[in-house]
């Protein structure tokens, strides 16, 4: 028995959608959290909820890559590759790396199993997987017998299995089961028989790898250098319901969520309609349309009104987004993008919403849209979202993904304290009150709510005449409006911080990113500036509109590159609004970017040149 | 809600029709029904003893929808149909408020048919005006969801195949908590209509018979005429027998146990004719379907019943969640599974 030491890891459960490899995952991910690696998730699950078992179209996977280095992907390939079942091994089989570690639970790879996904001869009887560390491990067998005093019904007795698996892949990292021991006696104080079976299996997977002789060796992943702090994980749904209700802390507004259930933004609902504690109004309305319409009738009435949705959500949306333009109210429109067009992958990724939230409104509707990078940064991001909303009087557009949402990584967990107020102003002087008078800078109107009197006043969708806010069919006004609706849209620009470039700040390539590839982005830079070529990297997080010194940096490199999860969506916004010429890349397979994808789209375009 | 600014209101006491007329200049065609609306709303509203402030009038496209801007309170023309639920925000955000949906019979049957439906069975605490010409008057004269089959207009040239919708119905089945019906030329009973919506906690339904001198003159013609009115038009009221015609002598009761039909009151009894009960869901589904032609046409309030609101549980939600103390959001990041990198 040795043990080796490793850098990185990428670790694929892969099973039935029933088999609880979401759940293995996520206390994989925090004991690994605890022993200080550096980490990031990649949940992906069918959009069915239970497909047929055993079939391709129910299997669901739970990757983690952790590191003693800093990491800012889930990882391309995977070093381990845990198989419930035929199926998953199927689908996943591609990603794992070659030499790499493949745990087969034996049980389900049976007669049925093997037919139901077209395998003619079982693989781990041919040559097919000759290529990998194989280890035909009957985990199903082992977790009945070590849970069999406690006299399970078969069905939950088979459901402990993920436990055995689980434990069996604590052993094989050296980890510590104690947190999860915890964790499940937790979760089922009130059910002592499956609390139970669940630890008898976690335990006897980790004692299977220690005494059996089929694995030689196991590994050790050091603490990563992460800067110090208090830490916790957190996915990008939750760091958006976070950042959401810190900005109505931030602002002293309530916070109100109008929201219809959509896959894979339905999990901000849930979690802000846990937070009435703190005064949050959570609203599940009767379709898409009602959702936005509620949240307008708060905004309406003072309050920090939100939406969450997803593309499909977003298309339905759009009439009332024109009419919160013409109101000039203050919303938050939250679209976790997801592949498209229709219903098109609801579980999968993708960045293909940009255009629609940039023009999927009718007449001349400009609105500010900002993008979150990653998990954590969705709580920045919403933050930054609500400060342009109400500074300025507009909706504004959040685009995340699906990637983002349910992705997780290791957080350092903020200070209230250390983040800037939200100056709200709600009008209630009289004296001189005019519904659409601006503010000079801001071009704000005011913000006067009802129940205040002497300021009652009429908003709709009909045009306005400048300042007074009356219904205006004047066509000199109506052109002047609309000028000034967009030049205030464009005055968001002047109060949006320097952008941020990661890497060389001038050199042969600058890749601008938005969303969730930013990881991959970031985490292909080194590889990429070691070749005596200097590189940069922007995550953008102001789509609309661009910061100023956007064209100016970009123009400091030969060579700028676009890669984007659509057909080239930010490109050609860059190359409209500022001119410039850029190298694009292309993905849509509603699957992120992987680091090496990146490296040769960049190195494609250094060789180029 | 520190922000949310402190306002003392202003009296309610001292409040007058003028005080409801905004400075806008009215622009419906001359002669509609929608006038006299407009001036029973205005005249009714200085009674509620509700601060001016404090009124919402929300309303979607079509000719009612112009309504808010012709009153000199908050107000917001909308997008069509989504009245309300965007009232329904308002009354979620603010409790406080009272919020006054206006709309037709297209803007809430047809294309606003589905928030129609779910904020009666939600019973938002709002009042929901629904001015029903069986016409669409501001895309000029096409058929709505009310207009009779065979109705001939622009875009049903051979006469309309659809089967019309019955609003009370509708809203009947949506579980309407108040439910009323009143017409546009009886300007005391739309008052009296308004003054019940109001102070009925939950939503309350009225549905207004109004004429388009335009498009669809004449559609509710036989209960807006001296001559037709009394045989036409039967005036309900709680606890009082169903009774109309010039000389009040026709009645409603049940014939063969349970057919309800027109009777003689001398030959039949006055004790024998069905009494009006606003809190019967029954009496109210029946009376819904009273609207063949040997029927009169009922107005007043059909069905009103008291249900707890969708806001004030809301509100009492929150209540109850924030009675264990309150909480900081800082507390809520630190929460949870968090460790310490040294």
């Amino acid at each position: 028995m040795t043990t080796e030491q490793l850098e990185n890891v990428v670790i694929r459960f892969t099973g039935d959608s029933g088999d609880g490899m979401q759940l293995t995952g996520t206390e994989f991910t925090k004991t690994s959290a605890i022993a200080g690696n550096d980490l990031a998730t990649f949940p992906d699950f069918p959009a069915e909820i239970r497909a047929p078992a055993g079939t391709l179209a129910g299997v669901s996977g739970f990757q983690i890559h952790f590191s003693s280095n800093a990491v800012f992907t889930p990882g391309d390939a995977v070093d381990v590759l845990v198989a419930m079942n035929p199926a998953a091994l199927k689908s996943n089989l591609a990603d794992l790396k070659e030499d790499g570690v493949l745990i087969l639970n034996s049980e389900g790879f049976n007669k049925r199993n093997l037919e139901r996904v077209n395998y003619d001869k079982d693989p781990r009887q041919d040559s097919s997987l000759s290529k990998y560390r194989v280890f035909d491990v009957d985990i199903t067998g082992m977790t009945l017998k070590a849970i069999e005093e406690l006299k399970l019904n078969q069905r939950s007795a088979v459901r402990c299995k993920n436990f055995f698996a689980l434990g069996l892949v604590y052993w094989m990292f050296n980890r510590d089961p104690k947190h999860t021991i915890e964790w499940v006696e937790k979760k089922f104080a009130k059910q002592e028989t499956i609390k139970n079976a669940n630890i008898y299996a976690l335990k006897a997977g980790y004692a299977f790898g220690e005494t059996s002789e089929v694995f030689t060796h196991n590994y050790i992943v050091k603490k990563a250098d992460i800067p110090k702090g208090r830490y916790r994980n957190i996915s990008g749904n939750e760091a958006l319901a976070l950042g959401m209700m810190a900005a109505a802390e931030l602002s002293g507004l309530e916070l109100f969520l109008g929201s219809y259930p959509i896959t894979p933004a339905s999990d901000v609902l849930h979690y802000l309609s846990r937070q009435k504690k703190f005064g949050v109004k959570t609203f599940q309305a009767e379709d898409e349309i009602a959702a936005i319409s509620a949240a307008i009738g708060a905004s309406f009435c003072g309050s920090l009104a939100a939406t969450t949705t997803s593309g499909p959500g977003l298309v339905l949306k759009g009439e009332a987004l024109g009419l919160a333009n013409m109101l000039e109210l203050p919303l938050l429109v939250i679209d976790i993008q997801r592949g498209g067009p229709s219903t098109g992958l609801p579980t999968k990724t993708e960045q293909a919403d940009l255009m629609l939230a940039l023009h999927g409104r009718n007449g001349e509707s400009p609105l500010p849209i900002v993008a979150a990078k990653g998990p954590g940064d969705c709580f920045y991001a919403a933050i930054e979202a609500a400060r342009i909303a109400v500074t300025h009087m507009t909706p504004v557009i959040l685009l995340s993904d699906g990637y983002i949402a349910n992705g997780a990584e290791p957080w350092p967990i903020p200070s209230m304290q250390d983040i800037p107020k939200i100056d709200v102003q709600f009008r209630t002087e009289v004296e001189g009150f005019q519904p659409y008078l601006r503010d000079p800078k801001t071009l704000a109107r005011p913000w006067a709510i009802p129940g205040v009197p002497g300021l009652e006043h009429r908003v709709g969708g009909l045009e306005k005449q400048d300042v007074t806010g009356t219904v205006s069919y004047d066509p000199q006004n109506h052109e002047h409006m609309i000028k000034t609706r967009a030049a205030k849209v464009a005055a968001v620009a002047d109060s949006l911080p320097p952008t941020e470039v990661d890497g060389d700040l001038e050199g042969d390539l600058l890749i601008v990113g938005w969303g969730s590839s930013h990881g991959a982005i970031e985490a292909a830079l080194p590889a990429l500036r070691s070749n005596n070529k200097k590189v940069g990297h922007i995550g953008l997080r102001y789509l609309n509109p661009l910061p100023k010194d956007l064209k100016e940096i970009c123009g400091r490199y030969q060579n700028v590159l676009v890669p984007e999860l659509n057909m080239g969506q930010l490109s050609k916004h860059l190359q409209t609004e500022l001119g410039l010429k850029v190298a694009e890349y292309h993905k849509v397979q509603g699957k992120p970017f992987r680091v090496i994808e990146i490296i040769e789209a960049a190195k494609r375009v250094l060789e180029a040149n | 809600m520190d922000s949310l600014p402190v306002i003392n209101h202003t009296d309610p006491s001292t409040l007058s029709k003028a005080d409801f007329t905004s400075d806008q200049d009215v622009r419906w065609c001359p002669g509609c029904g929608d006038y006299s609306i407009l001036a029973q709303v205005q005249r009714t509203l200085p009674e509620l003893n509700i601060p001016r402030e404090n009124y919402v009038f929300v309303s979607g496209i079509g000719c009612s929808s112009r309504f808010p801007y012709y009153m000199n309170t908050y107000g917001m023309h909308s997008i069509h149909g989504r009245a309300p639920a965007i009232a329904t925000g308002i009354k979620a955000a603010r409790p406080d408020l009272s919020v006054w949906v206006i709309t037709g019979d297209g803007d809430s049957l047809s294309i606003g048919g589905n928030h129609f439906i779910h904020v009666m069975r939600r019973n938002v605490d709002l009042q929901l005006m629904l001015f029903n010409n069986r016409i669409y008057g501001i895309t000029k004269g096409q058929y709505s969801p009310t207009s009779e089959q065979g109705k001939i207009t622009k875009s049903t040239p051979m006469g309309s195949i659809d089967h019309p919708i019955n609003p009370v119905a509708i809203a009947l089945a949506a579980n309407a908590t108040f439910v009323a019906r009143t017409i546009d030329v009886e300007a005391k009973h739309l008052q009296s209509m308004i003054k019940r919506a109001a102070e009925h906690r939950g939503t309350s339904f009225i549905e207004v018979y109004q004429n388009c001198n335009i498009f669809n003159d004449g559609a509710f013609a036989p209960l807006s005429e001296k001559a037709s009115k009394a045989d036409h038009l039967l005036y309900l009221e709680h606890g009082k027998p169903m009774r109309f015609g010039k000389n009040n002598e026709k009645g409603i009761a049940m014939i063969g146990g349970c057919q309800p039909a027109v009777v003689d009151v001398q030959s039949h009894g006055e004790e024998n004719l069905l009494v009006h009960d606003e809190q019967s869901e029954f009496i109210a589904l029946m009376l819904s379907r009273f609207v063949r032609s040997e029927f009169p046409t009922l107005i007043g309030v059909i069905h009103a019943v008291e249900r707890p609101t969708y806001d004030s549980m809301m509100a009492e939600q929150l209540k109850q969640a924030q009675q264990k103390g309150k909480d900081t959001i800082q507390a809520l990041l630190d929460r949870g599974d968090s460790w310490e990198v040294t």
